[in-house]
């Protein structure tokens, strides 16, 4: 029985994973070859390194099939209905920043806010005889978000790439799409809103609630939380 | 966990109620256009539906309701009126873990056509009645009808007017939109900026300034708004007074002879709400009529506010006060604009109702123990 943690398998979100835990004191490994998903934990005992694909990271989560997991937050929130029920956040690990936002043709010049979002929608709706388009991936925070908000007159297209190449495709009117220094919105024309920051991601180290923590797993945790310095 | 056949057996009960009372028995495919519904709901129904996508026909939703299907039924039917009765289960996806049920069945009692409007509401309203009188449910009533007056006689623009309705079923942008017009929230700064720069260059030319032209909504789509922005900004704000009437109403809560002898003076300030009112006046005679004890039944003018929007008239729910954690045991209302949507330029009077058999029975099993 061990204690299993999934992390980012490749690229600069696992090796900033590597070295956060490696800043506590906890040196994570790759390894067999360079391209084998094998790693190992050294400091604490009884840990074992699984590498996945980020975006699977929460669903293990939910399903316990990993006691601990490094991904976005937004991905969780996305992903889990309910994720409080089944999933902790433990600690904010400080990069891998990134804003959810709603972006809009900069040439609309009338359109700064949700509120003027809502209302161009329902002009749209009027004229073209169909609900304004925003293109994301992120359907569920985007539309809890927008509900909350009390836009009407929308629909969420689905678009999981080149998301701000939607609205010069005549595909979207308006996009929701992760971004962190807005360069890509501005090269396609495109403006955030002013109150359209849908969330605000960062990588961050979750908790299963689902896992099976007996069998020295739950001691394991609190070794690993006292070096980590977080909250068990 | 009840038992289906029991539920099942509780449903034929209610609808045989329902044919007693002589609607028709109809039916409808459990399979619905995803189309038809979403623009019908908007994305809200996407959260709660489940989406299916067919080889042919694209994507289709598992019946989120039978209201829809039975209205088109009715409206391509031509002549259809007179009341239907349906039975079957209805599918609404759960985000939130609890004990809501994301299949469960449905009766329903609609009647369509009726000339006297009033009557048929109290009709459809004593035949929920009796049929859960066992059960000792609290009933709660309400008119969005008296709502959609109330601010057609607002005075201000139809805009203005136009935009409050629009938002009537989202009581938080309502009363954002609310507090704007009336003068008692501030204009964003941005908003302040652009309307400042139009005045100066006009419309036409701070939208071409604004950025390329790129997706379909068009550069006088754009300029358009602005100008609407720009005479909105004209406008005199609603007067404290209309908005202390609005607010009067919206809070209303009284039983439904009091409601209306309050709503019969509210009308003397707002005159538009009077033929809303005599229609009240009306029902809640017809409901006297029926037996309903018009003296002990709630009114609640905000009610079915937060519901789908589809009720434009009398609505009404069923509720299990010692079981606050169920979901009403009955619902229905009037929903006129809901055909005329369906009906493809024809419109039929409507009302009607839906029961869940399933909680009839946990309440009447409770109730027997």
């Amino acid at each position: 029985m061990t204690l299993k943690l999934g992390v980012p398998s490749k690229g600069r979100l696992m090796e900033k994973t590597f070295e956060w835990f490696a800043g506590h004191g906890v040196v994570l490994k790759r390894t067999g070859s360079d391209r084998e998903y094998a790693g190992a934990v050294e400091g604490v005992d009884g840990i074992e390194l699984v590498l996945l694909s980020a975006g699977e990271i929460p669903r293990e989560l939910a399903a316990g099939r990993i006691h601990l997991g490094v991904t976005g937050s937004d991905l969780v929130h996305e992903k889990i209905a309910d994720w409080e029920g089944k999933i902790r956040a433990l600690a904010p690990m400080g990069f891998g920043h990134a804003d959810l936002i709603i972006a809009v043709p900069k040439a609309w010049a009338d359109v700064d806010t949700l509120d003027d979002l809502d209302a161009a929608a329902a002009a749209f709706r009027r004229d073209h005889g169909f609900r304004l388009r925003i293109a994301t991936k992120y359907h569920r925070l985007v539309r809890e978000f927008l509900r909350g908000a009390g836009v009407a007159d929308y629909q969420l297209v689905d678009s999981q790439g080149a998301t701000e190449g939607t609205v010069k495709n005549l595909t979207a009117e308006a996009v929701a799409d992760i971004t962190s220094t807005g360069e890509t919105l501005r090269a396609n024309h495109l403006k955030i809103l002013s109150d359209g920051l849908v969330h605000k991601s960062q990588a961050t180290l979750f908790k299963s609630r689902r896992a099976d923590w007996e069998g020295g797993n739950r001691e394991r945790f609190q070794a690993l939380a006292a070096r980590l310095g977080v909250d068990g | 966990m009840t038992d289906k056949a029991k539920v099942r057996a509780q449903a034929e009960r209610l609808q045989a109620f329902f044919t007693g009372a002589g609607a028709r028995v109809v039916e409808a495919d459990i399979l619905q256009p995803a189309e038809t519904l979403l623009d019908l709901y908007g994305e809200d129904i996407r959260a709660r539906a489940y989406v299916t996508s067919d080889p042919l026909r694209g994507e289709m939703m598992l019946r989120p309701d039978f209201t829809v299907p039975v209205v088109q039924q009715q409206m391509a039917e031509g002549t259809a009126t007179g009341a239907v009765t349906y039975m079957g289960e209805v599918f609404r996806k759960q985000e939130h873990e609890g004990a809501r049920a994301s299949e469960y069945i449905q009766v329903g009692y609609e009647t369509f056509g009726d000339a006297d409007e009033e009557a048929a509401e109290a009709k459809v309203f004593a035949l929920f009645d009796e049929v859960l009188s066992p059960l000792s449910l609290r009933a709660a009533t309400g008119d969005i009808g008296i709502l959609m007056a109330a601010v057609e006689g607002l005075s201000t623009s139809d805009r203005r007017k136009a935009a409050l309705k629009r938002h009537l079923w989202r009581p938080r942008r309502f009363r954002a939109l609310l507090d704007r017009y009336g003068g008692r929230s501030p204009v964003p700064e941005t908003r302040t900026r652009l309307l400042e720069k139009a005045r100066k260059q006009g419309a036409a030319a701070v939208a071409d300034a604004a950025g390329p032209a790129i997706g379909l909504r068009s550069r006088a789509e754009v300029t358009a708004r602005i100008e609407a922005l720009l005479a909105d900004a004209a406008e005199p704000p609603i007067s404290g007074n209309e908005v202390a009437i609005l607010d009067h109403i919206l809070s209303l809560r009284e039983t439904s002879v009091n409601a209306l002898e309050q709503l019969r003076d509210i009308a003397v300030d707002l005159p538009n709400i009077a033929p809303a009112v005599t229609r009240m006046d009306r029902r809640l005679e017809a409901l006297s009529g029926q037996g309903i004890d018009v003296y002990a039944l709630d009114f609640e003018a905000s009610y079915g506010r937060t519901t789908m929007e589809y009720y434009d008239g009398f609505v009404f729910g069923f509720y299990a006060e010692a079981r606050l954690d169920l979901p009403p045991v009955a619902t229905g209302g009037r929903y006129d604009a809901l055909t005329r949507v369906l009906g493809q330029g024809r419109c039929l009077p409507a009302v009607g109702g839906v029961v869940r058999p399933e909680l009839v029975l946990t309440l009447t099993e409770e109730a027997g123990q």
